[in-house]
């Protein structure tokens, strides 16, 4: 492995996000003080318990996914996008890297920036509501997995994406819709059965359900069937990954 | 002297079906300056790229110092440098950042004094902090250069360096080339100006249509393509040639007021003499004589329109 060159591209996608810090900083605190507010206290107070936890609580892991999920795809779709875009990609496509460098320095730092959003969240989120971490480690594993694995998607759809355009599709039109509907703000068993069993097609179930269970100690589905899930999945985006430096798709003609 | 670069046949069909490359072979020296000459679209860019790993050839081989681009990517990566032809730079990067990055990306450790060295070799280094977006298009070329510099290489791409460049900027490029020329590096450039290639190459190389149709010493290539023309002035200017004069193909310029005379410099005689002696016999008065050497354009322009029908080119025809 050459080091130097996964901590050099590690360090200038990095220092995009010190460059707009308070930005990256702000807006998690306030997206996540403006759901409670209206979550936690205005409905959230006529909500009664979920499973035992109080719904202000028990929106947390979720509320956490899904800004994770998106900072995640959103940071490493751009990070690749970018050069692509203004066409310095040729430096990384000449450089003598393999593959597993250039995703490790740009899917690393994107994964860094979602992580610390998380963390911030989960911070804001402990200033309005009681939370105790029944299982901290399993909690930290899921965190940063989920992370690594989305900003591994991202980076595929920054490779995939021809224009701007694009970079938002696949977030918009399917990872928004996939957060909200795998039990973010809900636990599935209040879904009718059918609707239950279609939900379980659902990839973001198991992250929720599992990132849910290492703070709560309850959870949808398996613990055990979560981390097979997400591991998976990030086999998977790997996959994908060494295919397109195989064959150049997209970036080498 | 060695071969640092060797290509061999190297082809490159895009998937749409078009050949940029028609099996490419050249052996380039260490220590010289190559100019690739050929008009838009001739397979320059295509060829550089396909050397330097950014676009995927579909057959033949590259190596480089001894090591195969591909098998030994790594390796032979490591002793490129690359110049693109388009400004592709972040535009709120700094300078000094994108240039210690560029070094960093080959694996090089950060090298403070190196990068100094380098942006005080191409003035950039008073706009070291500058943010790319502030800087003036040649400055943005010379960053480019930096870049690719910033890991020590030992061959340089120039792809289409002074193209839309003033004249001023063009010459200071060409001092640039020449004291990277003197510090050891070798040198590759791709370029449609023919003055840029007769003013800093060693080798010109014709390309077109994805081959190669020669490779020359410089002068070898002039002297042995190249034609030259006398001009007599006379004192007073004449109606028509004296038919004594009839045997040297001569035109008549500049209102009467000049002969040409165009001449092969490879012929054992050249005739000049027997001219001079007959102009005077046909009772002429010269005013002044000068000759002029046909220019790597004359000969650059005659290849091109021969085509690639010349079967019997010198594709290859390296070290």
């Amino acid at each position: 492995m050459n080091w130097t060159a996964v901590a050099t591209i590690y360090r200038a996608e990095m220092a995009r996000f010190w460059r707009t810090f308070m930005q990256s900083f702000i807006s998690p605190v306030l997206s996540t003080s403006l759901y409670f507010v209206v979550f936690g206290s205005a409905i959230g107070s006529r909500i009664q318990e979920v499973d035992g936890v109080e719904y202000g609580a028990f929106i947390v892991p979720g509320l956490i996914m899904l800004s994770v999920i998106t900072q995640s795809i959103s940071n490493a779709s751009f990070g690749i996008y970018f050069p692509k875009f203004i066409g310095n990609i040729y430096e990384i496509l000449s450089a003598p890297i393999n593959f597993l460098e250039v995703v490790a320095g740009f899917v690393g730092a994107a994964a860094t920036k979602s992580l610390f959003i998380g963390v911030v969240i989960l911070a804001t989120a402990s200033l309005f509501v009681d939370l105790t971490i029944q299982h901290p480690i399993a909690m930290v594993a899921f965190l940063v997995l989920t992370c690594l694995s989305f900003s591994l998607m991202g980076f595929i759809i920054g490779i995939w994406a021809g224009n701007f355009e694009q970079l938002q599709l696949v977030p918009l039109l399917v990872v928004t819709p996939l957060v909200f509907l795998g039990g973010s703000f809900y636990s599935i068993s209040m879904l009718p059965p059918v609707w239950q069993a279609v939900t379980l097609f659902n990839p973001v179930v198991y992250l929720v359900s599992g990132f849910r269970w290492a703070f709560f100690g309850q959870a949808d589905v398996p613990v055990l069937l979560s981390l097979c899930a997400i591991a998976a999945f990030t086999l998977a985006c790997m996959g994908v990954i060494w295919w397109i430096f195989k064959t150049g798709w997209r970036i080498r003609a | 002297m060695t071969a640092i670069l060797s290509i061999r046949d190297l082809r490159k069909i895009y998937d749409g079906g078009f050949e940029a490359l028609k099996g490419v072979s050249l052996d380039i020296e260490e220590g010289e300056i190559l100019a690739l000459l050929g008009p838009n679209g001739a397979g320059k860019t295509t060829l550089i790229s396909t050397i330097c790993g950014i676009t995927t050839a579909s057959s033949g081989s590259v190596s480089v110092g001894g090591f195969d681009n591909v098998a030994e990517f790594r390796a032979a990566r490591s002793l490129i440098g690359l110049v693109p032809q388009e400004i592709t730079l972040e535009p709120f990067a700094k300078v000094h950042d994108t240039v210690s990055f560029s070094r960093g990306l080959f694996g090089k450790p950060a090298d403070p004094a190196r990068i100094e060295e380098v942006l005080r070799k191409l003035t950039l280094w008073e706009k070291r902090d500058a943010k790319i977006m502030e800087l003036s298009g040649g400055m943005k070329r010379r960053v480019l250069i930096a870049k690719a510099l910033a890991h020590d290489p030992r061959i340089l791409f120039l792809d289409e360096p002074t193209a839309g460049v003033d004249v001023e900027l063009r010459k200071d490029m060409w001092e640039i080339v020449a004291e990277l020329k003197a510090s050891g590096v070798t040198i590759i450039l791709t370029t449609h100006y023919i003055e840029e290639a007769e003013a800093i190459a060693d080798r010109v190389g014709v390309i077109t249509g994805g081959e190669l149709l020669l490779v020359e010493p410089k002068e070898q290539l002039m002297a042995r393509m190249g034609q030259k023309q006398l001009e007599v002035q006379l004192t007073a200017a004449v109606s028509e040639i004296p038919t004594e004069l009839g045997q040297y193909n001569l035109q008549l310029v500049n209102g009467g007021g000049t002969l040409l005379y165009t001449y092969d410099t490879r012929a054992e005689r050249t005739g000049i003499t027997h001219l001079l002696n007959d102009v005077a016999q046909a009772g002429l008065v010269l005013a002044d004589v000068q000759t002029r050497e046909s220019s790597l354009e004359d000969i650059f322009v005659g290849l091109v329109s021969q085509g690639t029908n010349s079967e019997g080119s010198v594709s290859g025809d390296a070290a």
